[in-house]
């Protein structure tokens, strides 16, 4: 063998030796499409800075396709991801069925009491954290103030629906085009029926009583449903049901509509460049009827690392480098505090910047006024403000959300709407074992 | 003597022609159009849409966030793949079902494209846990092996329909010249049958670039193709309409651009024995 073969071998081995010392571990991070998790994603090199030898790949997908492929995945514990973006409906599920690495191990900086106690209780299951909230929201009122003016009204900070219904009678101007509220009516668990499932809640309307039988031939729900309808038809803006979050918003930046009851980070849209209101918005949390229950929801986009993850330790580091407080100074620092991940953490709110940004208060009054752990005025057997955190709610709402959708659009009538949705949860509790 | 048509046939044919034909390509026309929009004026009326000024910030923004050219290669890979593979299996399988077919055979091509007929998601599982324990999540080879799986039915039986065509005598002649099976194949039939075999590998080529259902469930970071590109642009909460418009603009451009030239291809292979 010639002095060249050996070198050129010896140099090989030497450079085979040092990728090893050098591995740096790969982790996936499975992620939705919105703003605070793209501005993530532009802010790693701080990430990379703390943590030289992990790499992370992102798989961002929209929120009910990521859904479906990460339940796949977690069920057959696939490993394809080791991080996941997951709601607050997945996290008691996923939990119980131990699809879920337990986080009540993650470093002291973590500061786990420092998150908001209604967030942290939703993603908590027999004292396990089982995810780490990246942000939460809630819902409350966008309200035009210059139309209020106009119209000689003032919103209270915590109105009741019949505030609302004022409200929306006085600012109502049809041939101005100006709608006096705007709502979601687009079918589905996560569109009309989020904001309906809220709405009942503070009329006193539940989805189950106690021995799990369905409640829409109660008088509760038919009192929410036609409050939502007389609203809508006498007030919104035409072709309600086809309205989800975006229609919503595009026609409350173009000035469109006299309120919004929608998600707290819509606060940032509406305020933000693309509206034509951004300076005339107020915020106010969302109605009641006196019951003792608001009509707002509780969400938490959170991190959580499944059980089939070959890399738990680098996935860890992850996880507490996205959801601690330093990441929050870093998004501050680098985009403004409007800009910051809303809804995790008590210290953000002491924050005497972020105090200054219009939305902080409101958005954090929200999210206090909902309890996931007794969402209703009457007791219930379920976890979950505006959704039931069980397996089969997913195809149950969206079933319902399409009843009462039809109803909004006037192609059934409220009594067979609401007979409907009760024939066909029955049906499903039923099959599912729930009622025996 | 050709048959007259009057000038009003004519215009009134044209007329429906172009109607029908800018009805079917208006979707993708007006994808291009928002993908040139910001995203507060894509969401607005079709007059504002149109009116409203153009950029090419939605192009800039997708280009800056994801990967595209990982994802167009893995596209490519795919398809070509799976469309190559696909061919080299259902040429002979469609030859024997054409020229030396069983009492079987209606029954085995019926049967085949029954599989097509079943709903994907019904078999999501157990091909998950397949690939799974092979080691083939998210990696090409095992999307090249579903998708080539996929569409084998079709492949088979676009290939069986076209070579029923080529009579039969000829390939006896070749026999009776002394070719072997396999020259018989590669270069008696196949030369014969290139219209049919590249209309079909042009379908087939479009079909698994626009395969949705396999490509998004069973990849996460290294293999995922340009159907994964778009389904991360489609958001919830946000506005997005203009950016999806974008990333779908640069996923069909190549198909489209491919489909654009190869049309005299795909229009003669698809009319191939249409008239007997």
């Amino acid at each position: 063998m010639t002095i060249s073969v050996r070198a050129l071998m010896g140099a090989c081995a030497l450079s085979a030796l040092a990728s090893v010392a050098a591995a740096e571990t790969t982790i996936t991070v499975a992620t939705v499409n919105n703003g605070d998790m793209i501005r993530m994603q532009t802010l790693m090199d701080d990430f990379y800075a703390k943590n030289p030898d992990i790499k992370v790949e992102w798989v961002t997908l929209e929120e009910n396709e990521l859904r479906q492929r990460v339940t796949t995945d977690i069920a057959t514990k696939g490993g394809q991801f080791d991080v996941l973006t997951i709601g607050t409906y997945e996290v008691p599920i996923w939990g119980k069925q131990g699809w879920l690495v337990g986080l009540n191990d993650l470093p002291a900086e973590y500061d786990v009491d420092d998150l908001l106690p209604a967030i942290r209780g939703g993603l908590t299951v027999d004292g396990t954290l089982y995810a780490s909230p990246f942000y939460g929201e809630s819902s409350m009122v966008m309200y035009r103030k210059d139309l209020m003016e106009a119209a000689g009204l003032t919103m209270p900070d915590a109105p009741t629906w019949a505030d609302i219904k004022a409200a929306a009678a006085a600012m109502t101007n049809k041939d101005a085009e100006i709608y006096g509220i705007c709502l979601r009516g687009k079918a589905g668990w996560g569109e009309n029926m989020a904001f309906l499932t809220a709405m009942s809640n503070s009329f006193g309307a539940k989805w189950f009583d106690e021995n799990w039988q369905p409640q829409f031939d109660q008088q509760p729900w038919k009192d929410t449903v036609s409050f939502y309808l007389d609203l809508m038809n006498n007030y919104g803006p035409p072709g309600a049901a086809n309205n989800g979050f975006n229609e919503n918003l595009s026609l409350f930046q173009q000035g469109k509509c006299g309120m919004w009851i929608d998600a707290t980070v819509a606060a940032s849209f509406v305020t933000g460049a693309d509206s034509t209101v951004a300076d005339k918005v107020g915020f106010a949390l969302a109605p009641d009827n006196g019951l003792g229950k608001r009509g707002n929801w509780l969400w938490a986009w959170s991190l959580g690392i499944p059980a089939g993850s070959q890399k738990v330790d680098a996935a860890k580091a992850f996880v507490n480098w996205a959801t601690n407080k330093e990441y929050l100074a870093l998004v501050a620092s680098k985009e403004g505090w409007a800009n910051v991940p809303p809804g995790t953490r008590t210290s953000l709110y002491s924050n005497e910047e972020y105090a200054k940004v219009p939305f902080a208060k409101m958005t954090i009054d929200s999210i206090n006024a909902a309890d996931p752990n007794a969402p209703t005025v009457d007791k219930v057997p379920y976890v979950g403000v505006q959704f039931v955190a069980i397996p089969e709610f997913q195809g149950i709402g969206t079933a319902v959300g399409q009843q009462l959708s039809a109803v909004l659009a006037g192609q059934t009538s409220l009594e067979e709407g609401l007979a409907a949705a009760q024939q066909l949860t029955v049906r499903e509790m039923t099959r599912a074992g729930y009622i025996k | 003597m050709p048959r007259r048509i009057s000038n009003s046939q004519k215009t009134m044919t044209t007329v429906a022609a172009w109607t029908i034909g800018v009805l079917i390509f208006f979707p993708i026309l007006w994808i291009f159009i928002l993908s040139f929009k910001a995203e507060g004026d894509a969401i607005g009326t079709p007059l504002h849409v149109i009116s409203s000024a153009w950029t090419f910030d939605a192009y800039g923004e997708v280009q800056g966030r994801s990967d595209y050219f990982k994802h167009f290669w893995n596209s490519v890979v795919l398809s070509l793949g799976s469309t190559l593979i696909g061919l080299a299996i259902a040429i002979p399988a469609a030859w024997s079902m054409a020229f030396v077919p069983g009492k079987r055979t209606k029954d085995l091509l019926m049967w085949m494209l029954s599989t097509k007929m079943m709903p994907a998601a019904g078999v999501l599982v157990p091909i998950y846990l397949i690939f799974r324990d092979l080691g083939l999540l998210d990696t090409r080879i095992g999307l090249v092996a579903i998708l080539t799986l996929v569409n084998l039915p079709i492949i088979v039986w676009m290939l069986y329909t076209y070579f029923k065509e080529i009579p039969g005598e000829i390939l006896e002649a070749a026999r009776m010249d002394g070719a072997s099976l396999r020259s018989e194949i590669l270069y008696v039939l196949t030369p014969m049958a290139i219209p049919g075999i590249a209309s079909t590998m042009l379908l087939n080529i479009i079909l698994a670039w626009n395969e949705a259902f396999w490509t998004l469930r069973l990849t996460a970071a290294s293999a995922a193709p340009l159907t994964a590109f778009i389904a991360s642009y489609s958001s919830p909460e946000g506005l997005f309409y203009a950016k999806l418009s974008a990333a779908s603009v640069m996923a069909i451009a190549p198909i489209l651009i491919m489909g654009w030239f190869s049309q005299k291809q795909l229009v003669r292979g698809l009319t191939f024995g249409a008239v007997k």
